[in-house]
């Protein structure tokens, strides 16, 4: 069981990526960039509130509430930016590949209960912060041609590089 | 009559001890130690105990300053201040606890 659970994380973490690769390009847009930054912080919001709905356990309730809370600030940072620019994001097949992984990995989470839960919500978090910030550091902060869109996405990057070291602190203080 | 003759000696008494006060211990500073971009600012050299920290969080996101000794604690949200005061001397490191990665500390003198 749990090595079809692991196999299936690494399989949508290689999906992912090669998504993030392949279909992002190596010149998304602007309007591509912000969809896709966006859309990435609103799937950390979803597994942080399925956490809040499904975790009993202290920290990882406390970090989950953090997610929502830090992905929703840099969200409507992104909205007001997109606002302000006259951008409209663009959905494109990052993005739409971002959300579909996202929503299975939801229903494979809402299967698990008690520790089973937190240590493969943990483990996701651990393994999705290092995908997002990859194809941060990679792909959408060089290809980004708007000065604040591109600080903005290093605010997001440096954020979620605490939140991925977050995250692997409390998964080991779990085991 | 007599009881505003009391009040009056009473707030005399008060004016009188306040610059006592003053005397024994000096008057507590304040400084300054900005949060932003994730991280802790500079920290003020000579913090003597007493003292006050002004925390300002420039940043977008909530944040704490949370003494490892549990000395001092204090919750701001984005875009706010607050106070706490250094009560004992040494080295005081301190962290925020939505973001573990996020370190600083006080050396305080007596």
């Amino acid at each position: 069981m749990i090595s079809r659970v692991s196999l299936a994380c690494a399989a949508a973490l290689l999906a992912l990526s090669g998504a993030a690769m392949a279909h992002g390009g190596p010149h998304p847009t602007d309007a591509e960039i912000a969809h896709i930054a966006y859309t990435a912080g609103q799937i950390d919001i979803a597994a942080g509130k399925q956490a809040l709905a499904k975790s009993r356990d202290k920290a990882v309730r406390a970090f989950a509430e953090a997610m929502v809370r830090d992905h929703a600030a840099v969200n409507d940072q992104a909205l007001a930016l997109v606002k302000k620019l006259g951008v409209r994001p663009a959905e494109n097949a990052t993005s739409t590949a971002l959300s579909t992984q996202a929503e299975a990995k939801m229903r494979s989470l809402a299967a698990l209960e008690g520790a089973a839960f937190d240590k493969a919500y943990l483990d996701n978090e651990v393994a999705y912060h290092r995908t997002v910030n990859g194809a941060l550091k990679d792909t959408l902060i060089p290809a980004a041609h708007n000065r604040e869109l591109k600080a903005l996405l290093e605010t997001g990057l440096t954020l979620f590089r605490e939140h991925q070291l977050h995250a692997e602190q409390i998964a080991k203080e779990q085991r | 009559m007599r009881r505003a003759v009391i009040a009056l000696q009473a707030v005399s008494f008060a004016l009188a001890i306040a610059p006592a006060a003053a005397v024994v211990a000096p008057k507590p500073t304040t400084h300054t130690i900005v949060i932003d971009k994730m991280k802790f600012g500079a920290v003020p050299a000579s913090v003597r105990v007493g003292d006050i920290i002004l925390w300002i969080n420039k940043d977008l996101f909530r944040h704490t300053a949370t003494a490892r000794d549990k000395s001092f604690h204090i919750d701001l949200q984005p875009k706010q201040s607050g106070r706490t005061r250094v009560t004992k001397a040494g080295a005081i490191p301190f962290y925020c606890v939505y973001h573990p990665g996020m370190k600083g500390q006080l050396n305080v003198a007596e």
